[in-house]
Formats: C-alpha cells, structure tokens, sequence
C-alpha cells in the first residue's frame, strides 16, 4: 500500500516525456484541452491537424497506438449519448440513407465526439508517462489547496486498500457459493461495501496514526525536490504553443 | 545542562496525572490513570487484553484527547497548542510494523519525521544514516520495507522514530511476533539506547529482561507500581490482573 | 454522466468553473472545521469508495448506462463541506488519471455531480434525521431518502444546463423524461447502498458517521478506590463544527441562485437560447424560486409535453432551488417546534451543535 506504487494506468518508460516535470505535463495538458474546445466545429481540419500533434506526442512517448486506444474506451458511454443526438435534435433536418437526421444534431453530435476524443486521448497519455505520486506532487506545485491535495492522496492509498479487502471478501463470498446477479443481490453488496468500509477505514486509520506521530501535518514532506527549469516548461508547452495558431486559423476561415 | 539541579519538571519524562477517556461511541476505557516516568528510565506497562494500554499510548502525543486529567511530556501539557513539538519528542513504535512503514524505500520512510519537521538535504541524509545505524539497518536504506522480515521491519519502524530524536520512546508490544533471535537483537538495542523507554507489553520475560520497573494497568487504572521482579514474583498481585508467566519460567532464578 | 469536453458551451463551462471554484473555496473555509486528523483519512476512504462506485457504469434500461454518484454518501460520513471538496478529488482525479470527464468541463461535472447532489443530500438528510425518532434506524431511513432523491436532481441540474447550455438543441422535455426516469432507477441503486453503508457503520463505529454525530455522549467516570464516580465537567469547548443548520442553508442556496443565474444569463446571451426568457421575465426575477420554475414551464413544457401536469411536475423538480426551498422549510418548521419544546430543545442541543 506505499504511496509509491506506480499504477496500472502508468506505463514505465525513459523518453523525454516521462522525465518533464508533472506540474509542466499538467499545465500542457490543460492549456490543449482549452484551446481545443474553443475551437469551432465547423473546422473539421483543424481537428485533424490536433489529433496528428497528440499522436507525434504519444509516438515520442512510445505508448503503443493500441494501449492508448484501449484506455479511450471510457469515453464510449457518451459516444452513445452522441450517436442519439441526429436522432431527436430539432432544425433542420436531412435525409441519409433513407434516415431522417437533423442537421443541428449531426453537428452537435461532431462536436462532442471529436472535442470530447481529443480531451481523453490528451489525458490517456499524460496518465501514461506520469506516476501517481508524481501528478499529487505536479498538482500540490500547480498551487492546489492542501487539503484537496491530502484528501487525494489519502484517496490513492485507501484505493490500493480497498482493492485488498475487496479481493479477500469476494473471495470469501465466492467460496460460500454467492454470486452477484443483479438486483436481488444489491442488499448482500451493500453489507459487503458496509463492512469494507470499516474494514479499510480501520486499516488506514492506524496508518495515518503512525504518520501523524511522526510530525504528518496535512503535506507530505519534501524528501526529493522537483523543479522545473525553463527549457522544461518551453518543452512541455509546444503541444499547446502548436495548437494556438491551429484554433485560430480555424475561427479565420470560418 | 545548567549547573544548578534541572527543576522537577524536567526530571520527569513523562508526567500522567487523572487521565480519563471514553470513545465517541460511549464505551469508556480510562478510569484516572496517574504515574510518572523519571528521565531515562525503562518501564514496562503490563496489563491484560482490553485493559486500555493501546488508548493509554494514543494519549501520550495527543492522538486522543483526554477526557478528563493531562498528560504532561517533559514539562510540556500535551494538547492542541503544541502537537508538533509533542509528537517530536514522544516516539510511538506501533504493533505491527507493516502500519508504520508506508514509504517505498526505508530511506525515505525514515526521511518522513525529520522532513516533515523541516530538515532537508544532508542534515536530513545525516540524520537519516545515523538513525538506521543505531537499529544496524543501513545496509538496506533502498530497500522496500515490504521485502524485509518481519524483525528487520521492526528495527526499521524503531529507526523512523529514533530519526526524530525523541525525548521517550514508546512500544506498543515490541516483541511480539518476532522469533528468538530478532527478540534478543531488539533487546540489545533498546539497551544501547540512552533515552527514556515505556514498554507495553504482555510478555512478562521481556519485561523483566528489560525494565527495572514495571506498571500494571488494570480496567483503566494502574493497579500496581513498583520494581518488575517484586511484581512478577507476587502471585495474588498477578492472578488479579489476568497475568500469567510462561510455562517454566520462574522471576525468582530468572538472569535479570 | 460525466460530461466531456465539448458537451457543454463555453460561457456555461466558465460560469459553472467559477461556481465550482467558489463551491470549493467556500468548503475549504467550511471544512476547517468538519476534517480534525482523524476526519482527513476518512474523507479519503469516502473519496475512493466514490472513485471506484463512479467507475462501474451499470446498465439501467434501454441501452442507457449509469453510474452511483455517491454525494448522499459523502455529505453524511464526512460533511456537507468536506463532501463537496471529496467529490470534487474525485472528479479531478478521474478526469486526470482516466480521462473520465474533460478537464475543461470539470466545472460542470463538479457543479451537478458534487454540489447539488451533496447539497440536496445533506439538507435532506439533516431535515429527517429532526423529524424522525432517535434511532439508528432513522439515519438509515435518512441517508436512504436523501440517497434516492439525490441522483435524479443531479440528472435534472444537468438536463437543465443542457437545455440552456447544450452545444445541440435537443428537446428538453424528451431529455428531462429520460435523465430523470433513468436516473430514479439509480437512485434506487443509489439509495439502498448509502443506506446499507451508512447502516453498517452507523451499528460499529458511530463516531464515523458526520451526520449523526454527537448522539451518544455519557459523562465520564473516574474509579476511585474501586468505586466509579463521575468525573469534574471539563470545559473543554466543543471539538467539532460548531455551526447553525442556517448557514449550510444559506451556501446551498446562494450556490444554486449563482448557477441559475449565471446559466440563464448565458442562455439568453447565446443565440438559441430563451430569447422569450429574458424578454419575459429577466433575470432579476430569478431571485424568486417559484417564478423560475415557472418560466421553464412555460417555456418548454407547454411546446413538448402536451400533459401540463406532468410537465409542471418536471419542470418543478428542475430546480435545485425548488428542493432546496423544501428542506429549508422543513428546517424552520423542526427549528420553530424546537424553540416551542423546552425539554426535547436541550435534549437536541448537543446534536444541533455538532451539525
């Protein structure tokens, strides 16, 4: 349960964007996102032109095409949100293939898929090249309160916690022959999450006993500096220093 | 030091006086306990199961706040005011070790107290190489403290409070689970150390091997006070507070 | 539910950023008092319970999916403050680490995900935990009915965005039925889990549990000579938030006018949006709860739903303000039946102290 585990979500590697500094990786990622939104729908190149900038990004990363498109799938919940959208948009309306779509949803449903992809496939890879305990450390130096800092911290090592007592009940449960099937099932889960809860709570609880005894007052300590120098930071900020003219040129040629 | 005599205060390392407690769900588990630890002196507090020590322990850096009495730490009243000082200088060794290492490497889990106290770059490595020295862990700083055995675990837990360079050291059972040879290389540690030590524990050998004196807490008090082996040898005394020697051993020929 | 980026447009986006930001300011003033050493892990288990809950999406009905929000959970076990500032961790965290909700819409997510649901959950939850007898069953009874209507008034805060602030025009009407149809479904789900929860941790370690904290206080005793005797009062003052039902009242409420007022200020701005809103009513008369429900009403529930009834009904249950307005009365009537009962006021003064 050491706050130094690295996630699954982390892949391990030595490029140069593994090694900038988190809280340069962060502000990047922010920055993109933000210029990306605002870009106007209608200009489908320009989207294009984006995707083109995140995979040279991944590709100087190394993170396998296939890895960062398996961890997009989060995404799929709303690409259905967005395939609906033709369907019971109002306007104008046009017929493809013998279908009868609005033209304000099509777009609509352009507009979420491809902002909605683009802001995921930029954090897939900043979650990829960045450890956890990394990204606490880049968020704590991009001046997040403390308290949320601690709260997510706490989070990350309950998490691993929680996983534990989670395998060993279900373990338990299982051996007894339960199965979860639906909803006649939900009373036996939430006694489950009722008792897990004491189980990880009283578990960490003497953890953050050991650490307040030892001085823990809300920050962990600064044992390993991080800096960033500022050829870091004018690395870091290429992706969205590219991007700008890109969104730009976009509301021109509208 | 002063050359004139240190006033009383200071003489005591650690001052316990009416502590009473009740957890928030009612269930009360501190009756008044009163006693004192004079500076540098090694005391073993004994008791049953559930007699309290654990709470007992949580009051002495104000991780529990006392219901009612004080705990008083080298002159200085345990309490909100000053939290940080107190947990600098009462060290708690906890019961299991796996609790108390959190860090991925040793070096770094002994780093936490001192950096979190504010010490940094090679003050901090002095402190931390000295600290693992003293439990005769330096050879394993880059070591992750889940790949160590269990006794190896505990000398680093005592390393990580030793590094804050506490004015007490507190065990919460520091023998138990440990096999013959890691108990008897505590032992030789804990006495190479010159600082006040209060030992929790049941097992009453250890006790003896160890502390001169010993407590006994009992429902929430302390029942008796006094040298370890006048407790150990009164029977009546003993039977009262649930104690028991081990089979075979006998305080009266024990090599104390 | 979480949006992505794009989904919302970007006034709204900004307006509902600054409302989250103030949302988190003012908890983090708030929370000061909730979160003592052994508080700050306890919001961090919630958090991650929260974390893994919202990353199982369970089928509902139809094709929709859904997930359990968890802010019923939250502002019970560890505060309205600091249950806001959980959900926003995990809100970040899941946007940062699985790209679950975009980063520029974690305004939105924040606003309908963790303050409504949270506030809407605790003023509820507050309000029967008063009226109903003390027993633990009643917290159970509590968390359930603030669990259940938690969710579909985080479904209807964000139908509403989307109606004012969608990047498509999507009927609203449609929507509403839907989100909230579905999102009752979850809040069965929803319900039954922060109330199992919260049961099993109310019957083991009641001091855990925020909102129903200060109920079991005995005076201490002291053994002396073998006998117990009641220890001296100390005057110590009181550990934890002290702080009247008023205030939480006043931020729940001055958070959901900002977000209506901002959103429907950005609505009228954008060009298809409600025009005949801002031409009608202004947005002055936000201030009066009843008269926005009104406006929705009229202007969307007249045009989808040829039921007026029903319409009226869902248009009424848009509103945080409306449930809020709800739980604000239940507070003045429990505060004024208080002041009238000497003996049960001071029975409730240590609870109403710790609230």
């Amino acid at each position: 349960m050491g706050a130094g585990h690295a996630h699954r979500l982390y892949r391990h590697g030595h490029t140069p964007l593994h090694a900038l500094p988190p809280h340069c990786k962060l502000a990047a990622v922010l920055c993109f996102v933000v210029v990306v939104v605002s870009t106007p729908r209608e200009a489908v190149w320009a989207f294009g032109l984006y995707a083109v900038l995140l995979a040279s990004v991944a590709a100087v990363a190394r993170l396998p095409a296939l890895f960062v498109l398996r961890r997009m799938l989060i995404e799929v919940p709303f690409v259905a949100f967005a395939v609906l959208m033709p369907f019971v948009a109002q306007g104008e309306r046009v017929d493809v293939l013998g279908l009868s779509l609005s033209v304000n949803g099509l777009w609509g449903a352009w507009n979420v898929l491809a902002k909605g992809t683009l802001g995921v496939a930029a954090s897939v890879i900043l979650a990829s090249t960045t450890e956890l305990r990394a990204l606490l450390l880049g968020l704590q130096r991009l001046k997040l309160p403390p308290l949320l800092v601690q709260i997510a911290s706490f989070m990350i090592r309950y998490g691993d916690v929680i996983a534990d007592e989670m395998r060993r009940m279900r373990i338990a449960r299982e051996s007894r022959g339960f199965q979860a099937k639906g909803v006649r099932h939900w009373g036996v889960l939430g006694k489950t999450a009722g008792a897990l809860f004491i189980r990880s709570y009283e578990r960490g609880e003497r953890v953050h006993l050991a650490m307040i005894s030892r001085g823990y007052a809300g920050t962990m300590p600064v044992i390993d500096e991080v800096t960033a120098t500022r050829r870091q930071w004018s690395r870091a900020l290429t992706l969205p220093l590219l991007a700008l003219p890109i969104c730009l040129l976009g509301w021109t040629t509208l | 030091m002063t050359d004139s005599p240190p006033p009383a205060s200071l003489e005591l390392s650690l001052e316990v006086s009416g502590l009473a407690y009740a957890y928030p769900d009612g269930h009360q588990a501190l009756f008044g306990v009163d006693f004192t630890v004079r500076r540098g002196e090694r005391v073993a507090l004994l008791g049953p199961n559930g007699a309290g020590k654990t709470t007992l322990v949580l009051h002495l850096n104000g991780i529990l706040t006392a219901g009612a009495g004080s705990v008083t730490v080298a002159g200085l009243p345990v309490g909100k005011a000053h939290l940080a000082e107190i947990r600098r200088r009462v060290g708690i060794v906890f019961q299991d070790p796996d609790d108390q290492l959190f860090m991925p490497t040793v070096r770094e889990d002994v780093a936490f107290g001192p950096a979190a106290a504010g010490l940094r770059g090679p003050a901090l490595e002095a402190r931390v190489e000295y600290a693992l020295s003293l439990v005769g862990m330096e050879a394993f700083a880059d070591r992750p403290p889940h790949h160590l055995s269990f006794g190896q675990r505990r000398r680093v837990a005592v390393a990580t409070v030793l590094a804050m360079e506490p004015e007490i050291l507190v065990l919460d059972e520091p023998s138990s689970n440990l096999d013959p040879a890691s108990r008897r290389e505590l032992a030789d540690i804990l006495r190479s150390l010159d600082i006040t030590v209060l030992m929790v524990t049941h097992d009453l050998p250890y006790a003896l091997e160890l502390c001169p004196r010993s407590l006994i807490l009992s429902e929430g008090t302390i029942a008796a006070d006094g040298p370890t082996a006048d407790i150990l040898c009164d029977e009546p005394l003993m039977t009262t507070h649930r104690l028991e020697l081990p089979f075979g051993f006998n305080p009266k020929t024990a090599p104390a | 539910m979480h949006v992505p980026d794009g989904f919302i447009n970007a006034p709204a986006s900004v307006a509902t950023a600054v409302v989250a930001a103030g949302a988190v300011a003012v908890s983090l003033r708030g929370a000061r008092r909730e979160l003592d050493d052994r508080t700050a892990p306890l919001a961090g288990l919630v958090a991650a319970f929260i974390f893994a809950a919202q990353m199982l999406n369970f089928p509902v009905a139809a094709g929709t999916s859904g997930h359990l929000l968890g802010g019923a959970l939250a502002a019970i076990l560890v505060g309205p403050y600091t249950g806001v500032l959980v959900l926003s961790v995990v809100l970040l965290m899941q946007s940062v680490l699985f790209a679950d909700g975009g980063l520029t819409a974690l305004g939105v997510n924040i606003t309908i995900m963790g303050i409504v649901t949270v506030v809407v959950a605790y003023v509820l939850f507050r309000g029967l935990v008063k009226i109903l007898p003390r027993a633990r069953r009643s917290v159970t009874v509590a968390a359930f009915v603030a669990a259940l209507v938690s969710v579909p008034a985080s479904a209807a805060a964000f139908t509403f965005l989307f109606a004012v602030a969608g990047t498509t025009d999507v009927p609203v009407g449609t929507m509403l039925t839907a989100m909230v149809g579905v999102h009752i479904l979850i809040g069965v789900g929803e319900a039954a889990i922060t109330a199992l929860t919260v049961g099993a941790v109310i019957a083991v370690r009641p001091d855990l549990v925020y909102g129903a904290r200060g109920r079991l206080a005995a005076p201490l005793k002291l053994r002396v000579g073998g006998e117990l005797v009641d220890a001296a009062p100390e005057s110590t003052p009181e550990p934890v938030a002290a702080r009247s039902p008023l205030k939480v009242w006043t931020v729940g409420l001055a958070a959901s006018l900002l977000l209506a007022g901002f959103v429907s200020f950005y609505a009228s701005a954008s060009p298809d949006g409600l025009e005949k809103v801002a031409a009608d009513k202004g947005f002055d008369s936000q201030a009066e709860e009843h008269s926005g429900a009104d406006w929705l009403f009229a202007d969307y529930g007249v045009r989808d739903l040829a039921n007026e009834r029903l319409s009226g009904g869902l248009a009424g249950t848009i509103g945080v303000g409306v449930t809020l307005a709800l739980g604000s009365g239940v507070f003045w009537a429990v505060r004024s039946r208080r002041t009238n009962t000497p003996a049960t006021a001071a029975d409730n003064s240590h609870v109403s102290e710790s609230v």
